[in-house]
Parts: C-alpha cells; sequence; structure tokens
C-alpha cells in the first residue's frame, strides 16, 4: 500500500510539473504526458511497478469523464443545428483526414482492422487543445472561428457513430452480431439526441440539486453506470458517457462541468500516462520516420480542411489559413481510439504509431497557430486602399 | 443597424456590428457569463486586433454605462410604438415645489394617471425610482402616459 501511494503521489507530482512548463510555454500538456508515460513505463527511465493496475482504472474513469464532459458542452440542439448547417464541410474533414491513416496502414499490410483504427487517429482534431487555442489567441472574433468550432462539434458527433463501429470491429465479431451492436448504438445515439431534444428536462429534474456533492455524486454515478452499460452491449463505454452529457442541457450542464472539471483533469492526465506506460520508448525507432510522414500528411490535410471550410463561409485567405492551422492539433481522441485498439489486443506498432503521430501533431499545431499570422500576415491580409494623394 | 449573429457551439454566441463609420467591433457571449469585446482589425474585417475579457459584473457596469442615454431615447420611441401612449422628459427646474421632495409626495400617479419611469441624473438612468426617491433641482423626469397625463406632470412640478 505503502509503495502504491508513493508511486501514484511521484507520478502525480511528476505530471504537475511538467504542467508547469507546458503552461509556461502555452502549449498543450497532452504530448508531455504521454512523454512521463514513456518514461515511467516498461523500458522507460522509471518503471512502475505496483500502481499499475490503478493507474488503468484511473485511465478508464479518466476516458468517461473526457466523453462525458464533452456531451456537456455541447447541447443536443447545438449538435442537430451543426449537423444541419455544417455536413457538408464534416463530409470533406472526415474523407481528408480519415484517409490517409486508413491508406497507411492497407499499404503497411496491417489489415483492415488496423486501417479502421488508424483512420480514427488521423481524422479527429483534438477540440479541447484547438478550443483552448482560439481563446488564448483572441482569434474567437475571428471570421472562421463559428466554422472551426461547428467542424469539431462535428467531429464529436461522428466519434458518437465512430467508436461503436470501431468497438464492434475490434471485437471481431461475427457480421450478424456486428450489424446488431451497430444498429443498437446508432439508435442509442439518435434516442438520446431526441430524448434529450423532448425530455431533457425530466432528466434534469431527476438529477438536479442546489448540493453540489450531491449533483456531483449524481451526474458521475449516471455516466459511469450508463458507461458500464454501454459496454456490457457492446457500444463502447465512452459513447455512454458522451450521450449522458447530451441529455443533460445548459443551466444544469454548467454547474456540472464546472464540478466535473478537475476530476476531468486528473484523471484524463492518467489516462494519457497509462497510454504512454503500454508504449515501450524503444519501439519508437522503426516508426519514426512513418510516423513523422503520416504528420506531415495529416498535417496538410488539416490545413487544406480548415482553409476550404473557412473559405466557402466568407472568411478571407489569412481566415482560412488559421483555420487550417488551429484544425492541426490531435490528442484525445486519437489517443481513445489507439487505447481501444490496444485493450483489444491490436499490432502494438500500430499503438507506438498513434503515440508518436499525437506527440508530433499536437506539439506542431499550436505552434503553427501562433505562427500563421506572423508569417503569412503581411502577405495575405487584405492591404488598405492607398490613400487618397 | 444589423448585428450578424453567429453561434460559437460549445462557447457561445458571437455578434458582430459595422459601425456607421465602418469599424466592426463584436460582443462573444460566454455561456459562463464572461462577455468578450471585440475590435476587429481596420484593413481585415475577419480578423480580431484586441479582445477584452469581461467578468459578468464589469460587463454589466459597463452595458449600464452605454445603455443610459440609450433607455431614455427608447422611451421616445415608445410613443410611436403604442398609441395613446406618449413618454415625456420633464425637467425639474430650481424652485420647483418638488425640488427636494420624495416620489411618493408628488402623488403623480393617482392625479394624471401617468407614470414615472425613469429619473435621469448627471448623466446617469436611475430606473423604476421608488417612492422614496427624491428629486432634486436639474433631474430629469421620465413619465409615460397618456397626452394630457404627462401635460398634468409638468404642470405639477413646474406649479405643484
Amino acid at each position: 500500500m505503502g509503495l502504491l501511494l508513493l508511486e501514484f503521489g511521484g507520478l502525480l507530482l511528476g505530471l504537475g510539473l511538467v504542467g508547469t512548463v507546458a503552461a509556461r510555454f502555452g502549449i498543450s500538456p497532452i504530448p508531455l504526458y504521454l512523454l512521463a508515460g514513456l518514461a515511467f513505463g516498461e523500458g522507460g527511465l522509471l518503471p512502475l511497478s505496483t500502481s499499475e493496475e490503478f493507474v488503468a482504472t484511473g485511465a478508464e474513469i479518466g476516458v468517461i469523464l473526457l466523453l462525458l464532459i464533452l456531451g456537456l458542452e455541447y447541447s443536443a440542439e447545438e449538435l442537430v443545428a451543426g449537423l444541419r448547417r455544417s455536413a457538408p464541410v464534416g463530409l470533406l474533414d472526415l474523407v481528408l483526414n480519415a484517409t490517409p491513416g486508413a491508406a497507411f496502414a492497407l499499404l503497411l499490410g496491417w489489415g483492415p482492422v488496423a486501417a479502421v483504427v488508424l483512420g480514427g487517429v488521423t481524422y479527429a482534431t483534438s477540440s479541447g487543445i484547438t478550443a483552448k487555442l482560439l481563446s488564448d489567441l483572441g482569434w474567437l472574433g475571428n471570421r472562421e472561428s463559428p466554422t472551426v468550432l461547428s467542424i469539431l462539434v462535428i467531429e464529436d458527433l461522428a466519434m458518437a457513430v465512430y467508436l461503436p463501429i470501431l468497438t464492434t470491429v475490434l471485437a471481431a465479431a461475427g457480421v450478424v452480431s456486428g450489424a446488431i451492436s451497430l444498429g443498437l448504438a446508432v439508435a442509442a445515439v439518435a434516442l438520446v439526441l431526441l430524448g434529450a431534444l423532448r425530455f431533457g428536462r425530466h432528466i434534469e429534474r431527476f438529477v438536479a440539486s442546489p448540493n453540489e456533492e450531491v449533483l456531483l455524486l449524481k451526474v458521475l454515478g449516471l455516466a459511469i453506470l450508463v458507461a458500464g452499460l454501454a459496454h456490457q452491449l457492446h457500444v463502447s463505454a465512452a459513447v455512454g458517457a458522451f450521450l449522458v452529457g447530451i441529455a443533460l442541457s445548459e443551466p444544469l450542464a454548467a454547474s456540472a462541468r464546472q464540478l466535473l472539471e478537475p476530476l476531468r483533469d486528473l484523471f484524463a492526465a492518467v489516462f494519457f500516462v497509462f497510454f504512454g506506460l503500454q508504449t515501450d520508448p524503444g519501439d519508437f525507432a522503426p516508426v519514426a520516420a512513418l510516423a513523422a510522414l503520416l504528420a506531415v500528411i495529416g498535417i496538410a490535410t488539416k490545413l487544406v480542411t480548415g482553409y476550404i471550410a473557412a473559405r466557402s463561409a466568407g472568411a478571407g485567405r489569412l481566415g482560412g489559413a488559421r483555420a487550417g492551422a488551429a484544425l492541426i492539433p490531435r490528442g484525445e481522441f486519437s489517443i481513445v481510439v489507439a487505447g481501444l485498439a490496444v485493450a483489444a489486443g491490436v499490432d502494438s506498432d500500430l499503438a507506438t504509431l498513434a503515440v508518436a503521430y499525437v506527440l508530433i501533431v499536437a506539439v506542431v499545431g499550436p505552434l503553427a497557430a501562433r505562427l500563421v499570422e506572423p508569417l503569412l500576415g503581411p502577405r495575405l491580409r487584405p492591404k488598405r486602399p492607398p490613400a487618397p494623394a | 443597424m444589423d448585428f450578424e449573429r453567429s453561434a460559437l457551439p460549445g462557447i457561445g454566441l458571437l455578434h458582430v456590428l459595422t459601425t456607421r463609420r465602418g469599424r466592426r467591433m463584436g460582443v462573444i457571449s460566454h455561456r459562463t457569463g464572461r462577455r468578450d469585446i471585440v475590435l476587429y482589425d481596420e484593413d481585415d474585417p475577419d480578423s480580431t486586433h484586441a479582445t477584452i475579457a469581461l467578468d459578468v459584473d464589469e460587463a454589466d457596469a459597463v452595458a449600464e454605462l452605454l445603455a443610459a442615454s440609450h433607455i431614455v431615447e427608447r422611451l421616445a420611441e415608445l410613443d410611436q410604438q403604442v398609441s395613446g401612449l406618449v413618454s415625456e422628459r420633464i425637467r425639474v427646474l430650481p424652485g420647483s415645489p418638488y425640488d427636494g421632495a420624495t416620489l411618493g409626495d408628488t402623488r403623480t400617479r393617482t392625479r394624471t394617471g401617468a407614470s414615472i419611469v425613469a429619473v435621469v441624473r448627471d448623466r446617469e438612468v436611475l430606473a423604476s425610482p421608488d417612492p422614496a426617491f427624491r428629486f432634486a433641482a436639474e433631474d430629469v423626469v421620465v413619465v409615460i402616459g397618456t397626452a394630457e397625463g404627462t401635460a398634468a406632470v409638468a404642470r405639477i412640478f413646474a406649479d405643484g
């Protein structure tokens, strides 16, 4: 017990120090958490011995909290409106960004299951990193920002459909049972959206409490319970939690978010570390070049996606460039996807590739966003018409 | 005057206004209650030049400052919208019988049927004054009622 406390305490303290560095340089802590995981894992600098099981459970809760809070961010109305307004852009985003990953996996001969996984890894922008980036850089008011944010919404909705597909594919269930669980998942998503639009108030009345402690326990309990249920139905625990988040709307969602965010920060950090733990740093060398190539392609495809989407929404060339740069970072989703694959026993090279990819893209993305205006601003910003002499 | 309104999913709402003088400014209404005032680049209407984040109380204070003269203007528009109702601005002159008296003392509502809805003092609007409100010289009293009613209120403040 004492050893477990020592290890876990040291781990958290280490993450805190790493987080300080991230905050100091204004970068996302996610890649640093992954690196910390590498250092503490097998073949790392300071391998953990006793707390790995504890960390594994914490990581599971971390995924649930990540998706729950994501669901709380959006109301069912916003999701439906986003889907109606930005479906073409969402489709462009999906095609441009899932294809490279899927194609890579097929070309490497890893098979169709790995293709589904790697497509998911390269597809989803990290809504956490991107939303924070827009806010930190003061870009929220920019013309392209509504477009960027609606792409994030669509991606999150796509995840709610994709994750059940992924769990089905990974379970390698037969076509029939696969189709059943997929149908179940799509029906559940649709049902919850509809239910939240119609009966959200009843769920809220059940959960609502003026007492913060009670509210916290009820929301968290409900989310984990539904996540467990979803897992039993092979729909993916994460999706269950996401749907609970969707079903709760303002103002309840706001107070729940506020209560859960510190917990999310804790357990999400544990989740990223756990993923890093499972990766042996020694395995990086063979996939490094591959990951770099995939990252270059992934950066390019997001730039193109953002540029086209923002331009078609009426933004100028600089706005398009900013939108593209803002969409580059991948983070929590890619790791959630890769995590599911690892748990299902897919080739470990794939996990290593995913970590390396996220490490590169999560670091380059925010840097690129910071550099867009100084580099491209002078060239792309509309010129003021010369003053009449 | 048109506001372009766009949703910022997960964050809130963005309203953008292009002023008559050609500057663009926006307000981001965060769901948390935070408000950002956004100033756009003079040459590039897409790009923010500066963003000022305001907490709830700060935003309220700014809104009150901006709305001060506005409320009076809007009241003036009222009489065009509601037929039969007019609004009148009445200055309390030094030497008025009600300089220093309370709103309750004037008994304007019972005597005229018109309501005193606001008082402008030192360019600040004091909305819905209560009966204990004490008038002072140079206050501007905003009255809503029928044409006769508001005229009667003006007479009360002039002659008692």
